[in-house]
């Protein structure tokens, strides 16, 4: 069974069905990077046409419908269709080697949710193409919701629903990877942190993704079946659907961040050759974020009238947060203090992350004030606001890890120097862009409206922040150069290239299937740090070399991901034919069919022999 | 451990259920999934008592619901669980044969549960006309009670085919994970229930 001669050039045939059926984590992650990377060009080009509808006053670039299909479209697939999956691209690629474990605990669940999430993904645009995507805001707050025509948010309703099983599963896995697959001497207290970030993260989705569900199969039976869950006509109530999505909403915030942390953590620690200062205080403070996150949902919701006592204990306990986050700033800082530091492409983008999230934070506080949000709310502000958190934060930090971890994951290393100049452009197009929106939004300007009068002083900033976001598209351009120019190059990098210090960097790049030949001896926070500092080159094997049991590949993912995918076009288009219905039952019997087939068949693996391996580590 | 001891195992281990790393991780992840299980009840169950007074001048919880019809209900999903407990037992001591007479009896009782609760939903839906379309109350109703019913059926299903997958080849270390988690998953179906039965039922006539 077990080959480990690697066969030289596949077929394209051959590639795609690897791809199809891998539960291979390594090459999960490349497919998440690759689809969440599209989806964030997607969501570019909606930015940039939003940007320019608004580049002067009264413009008619789009149409106030398409605006709104545009607005919802941008935050629906920035947040779940590119900021979640690149998140989850580099969590794959990187937590089981962190931790030094072989695998995740489910192998196949990780590719059905990868799946999972690109079929909700093409189901959310797919409304693009017949006749008109979401436009009800990436929120879609009942009624605006339950009342807009046409099919596209039902396309936003269903394709977040499958998305989001997608979620939850990788979600579990990552728990359990991390509880019980841990390397001999990987304790808690030792693990990176952004395996930490990434295990508070998995809690986090645990919890938020289970009221998300809810509140869309509410919305999805009011709006396909004819329930009253949000129509006052029949006695319901349209707050609802804002508590529950926000009770999802607010902790995804912190889904995204945390492992963003976690990210900067490893690259200031790295380049400042230090161990990260007041680690303990770091993971107490993720998981206290991680706790607070759950405790503050209705600061989104201020305005709708929940009272002054309401208002002011989520007013308090969401500037709470501003400590923990607050401590960790301060120990990246120390972190850096006397370190010896080296400035790259991943360390720019987290020396640009620090001022810029510090920003968004004290905006986060000002919101937070109840008092205050009454003017903030709905304006530009808010749009400044969360920008430089979620761009500032997370896009930062993806970029900064897609540049720090690229060797580890494809074995070349991305051009420094076209790094540095995506770098620059993206930075200075950010804060063009969005610092001036502060401005705009005290000013008065109103968010998710299609245009502005003349004169109203909005002009000028409107302009600038245009100028801004295309730079950012600039910066994106030099960035995908700086790819196909990596990847044409294919010059080949070692297991270390950045002389780093967690478990990931002890083995080649890009990792072979089955990660580690030996599971390592962890003897310290830092492993490979610890074993270098005292003068070996690589980890301590805990075990001798054995045979390693592999998860076989599987076609189900795909096939339930399809079944699904079509039993949704059903669910919407039976509301005006029910003939439609036929292919609900054709779609949820492919999905409940491959379902079945997973269940009853005999999955358990095959194992790479001992011989094999050692005739390998000869050769 | 060779597929050999996994699917032919020599002797049972005492917790044949977490005897591998793969037991483990099922058995573990399953509690974690039974944890975004209750985020899910929870959701549905705040969503029930903020509407369940919205009867949009149709029938309300006091005229529709009888205990008599509940009552029963509960007995057999509760009897159930305990019977699925004894069949856990047996699953312990290696008696594949009382394992899954017990699971029978646990099945039949879910079937008997199941039964009572279409005759509930029809008889309100035929007799009152009171249905997911009538008030919010409803959707909030059917919403909360369907969404655990249909947990009933899939749980039935998972614990039929178990059954007849494995009727023959007795109890190894690949599926007695597998057996116990659908009885995990049992166990918390039934305690949804009883939130249910209090928040729902109880608390609508009283």
């Amino acid at each position: 069974m077990s080959t480990l001669v690697a066969t030289n050039k596949k077929s394209f045939g051959a590639t795609l069905w690897d791809y199809l059926t891998t539960v291979d984590h390594k090459k999960i992650a490349i497919m998440y990077l690759i689809a969440g990377g599209f989806f964030f060009l997607v969501g570019g080009l909606e930015a940039l046409a939003i940007r320019w509808q608004l580049v002067q006053p009264m413009n008619d670039f789009v149409s106030a419908g398409f605006y709104n299909e545009l607005i919802t479209m941008h935050g629906t697939t920035m947040i779940f269709l590119a900021a979640m999956p690149l998140i989850f691209a580099f969590m794959n690629a990187v937590v089981p080697l962190q931790i030094g474990a072989r695998d995740v605990a489910f192998p196949f669940l990780n590719s059905l949710g990868f799946w999972l999430f690109l079929f909700g993904g093409i189901m959310l645009n797919v409304g693009w193409f017949t006749g008109g995507a979401a436009d009800a805001g990436w929120t879609a707050y009942a009624p605006l919701s339950t009342t807009s025509p046409g099919e596209g948010v039902d396309y936003y309703v269903l394709g977040l629903q499958i998305s989001g099983a997608g979620t939850l599963m990788g979600g579990i896995n990552f728990l359990v990877t991390i509880v019980n697959m841990r390397a001999p001497g990987m304790t808690y207290m030792r693990m990176p942190l952004f395996t930490w970030t990434a295990f508070v993260a998995s809690a986090l989705i645990l919890f938020a993704f289970p009221a998300l569900t809810v509140g869309l199969f509410l919305m999805m039976f009011d709006r396909l079946f004819g329930a009253g869950f949000f129509e006052a006509n029949m006695g319901g109530n349209a707050v609802i659907w804002q508590h529950l999505f926000w009770i999802f909403g607010h902790p995804e915030v912190y889904i995204l961040a945390l492992p963003a942390f976690g990210v900067f953590s490893e690259i200031i620690s790295t380049f400042s050759k230090k161990r990260l200062f007041g680690y303990t205080a770091m993971v107490f403070a993720t998981v206290l974020i991680g706790f607070l996150g759950f405790m503050v949902w209705a600061h989104h919701m201020f305005t709708v009238g929940m009272g002054p006592a309401a208002n002011s204990i989520f007013a308090v306990a969401t500037m709470a947060i501003a400590v923990p986050t607050g401590i960790k700033i301060f120990n990246w800082l120390f972190t850096l203090w006397g370190g010896s530091i080296e400035i790259n492409t991943p360390m720019l983008w987290a020396l640009g992350f620090i001022p810029t999230f510090t920003l968004g934070g004290m905006t986060g506080v000002m919101v937070a004030a109840a008092s205050a949000d009454y003017q903030f709310h709905d304006t530009y502000f808010v749009v400044a606001h969360f920008h430089y958190v979620i761009v500032g934060g997370v896009v930062f930090a993806l970029l900064a890890g897609l540049h720090y971890w690229w060797p580890k994951m494809f074995g070349t290393i991305l051009d420094d120097k076209l790094g540095k100049i995506t770098f620059w452009f993206f930075f200075i197009g950010f804060h063009l862009t969005f610092f001036i929106q502060h401005f705009l939004g005290l000013m008065g300007m109103p968010r998710r409206y299609w245009t502005y009068l003349e004169n109203q002083g909005l002009d000028l900033g409107n302009l600038v922040s245009t100028i801004g976001a295309f730079l950012m598209g600039v910066g994106t351009i030099f960035l995908l150069i700086n790819i196909v120019k990596t990847t044409m190059k294919n010059e080949r990098v070692g297991g270390d290239p950045w002389d780093a210090r967690t478990l990931e960097w002890a083995i080649p790049s890009p990792p072979p299937f089955y990660n580690f030949k030996q599971l390592p001896l962890v003897r310290g926070l830092d492993p490979l740090w610890v074993e270098k500092t005292e003068g070996r080159k690589g980890m301590t094997p805990a075990e001798p070399i054995g045979d390693i049991h592999m998860p076989n590949n599987s076609f189900l993912p795909f096939v339930i991901s399809v079944g699904l995918f079509i039993a949704g076009f059903g669910f919407i288009y039976q509301k005006h034919d029910l003939s439609w219905l036929t292919l609900i039952f054709i779609g949820m019997g492919i999905a409940l069919g491959a379902m079945l087939t997973r269940s009853v068949k005999d999955d358990i693996g095959y194992h790479i022999h001992k011989e094999d391996l050692q005739k390998e580590a000869e050769e | 451990m060779s597929e050999h001891d996994v699917l032919n195992p020599k002797h049972m281990p005492h917790n044949p259920e977490k005897a591998t790393l793969e037991g483990k991780n099922k058995f573990i992840g399953f509690w974690f999934f039974l944890g975004g299980e209750s985020v899910l009840f929870a959701s549905l169950f705040g969503t029930y008592l903020a509407l369940n007074d919205s009867t949009n001048g149709g029938k309300s919880s006091e005229e529709l619901f009888g205990l008599e019809l509940v009552f029963i209900m509960t007995m057999l999903l509760l009897t159930s669980s305990l019977t699925s407990v004894y069949a856990m037992y047996h699953m312990k001591n290696n008696d594949f044969k009382k394992m899954m007479v017990w699971l029978g009896i646990t099945v039949a009782l879910g079937l008997g549960f199941l039964c009572f609760e279409l005759y509930e939903f029809n008889h309100y839906i035929h007799e009152y006309e009171f249905t997911m379309r009538s008030s919010a109350f409803g959707s909030a109703f059917y919403t909360l009670v369907g969404f655990h019913g249909g947990h009933v059926v899939f749980g039935l299903l998972w614990f039929i085919s178990l059954m007849v997958r494995n009727a023959k080849r007795g109890l190894n270390l690949y599926n007695a994970p597998k057996f116990y988690i659908a009885s995990l998953y049992w166990h918390f179906i039934d305690v949804v229930w009883v939130f249910i039965f209090t928040v729902v039922y109880l608390m609508g006539v009283l």
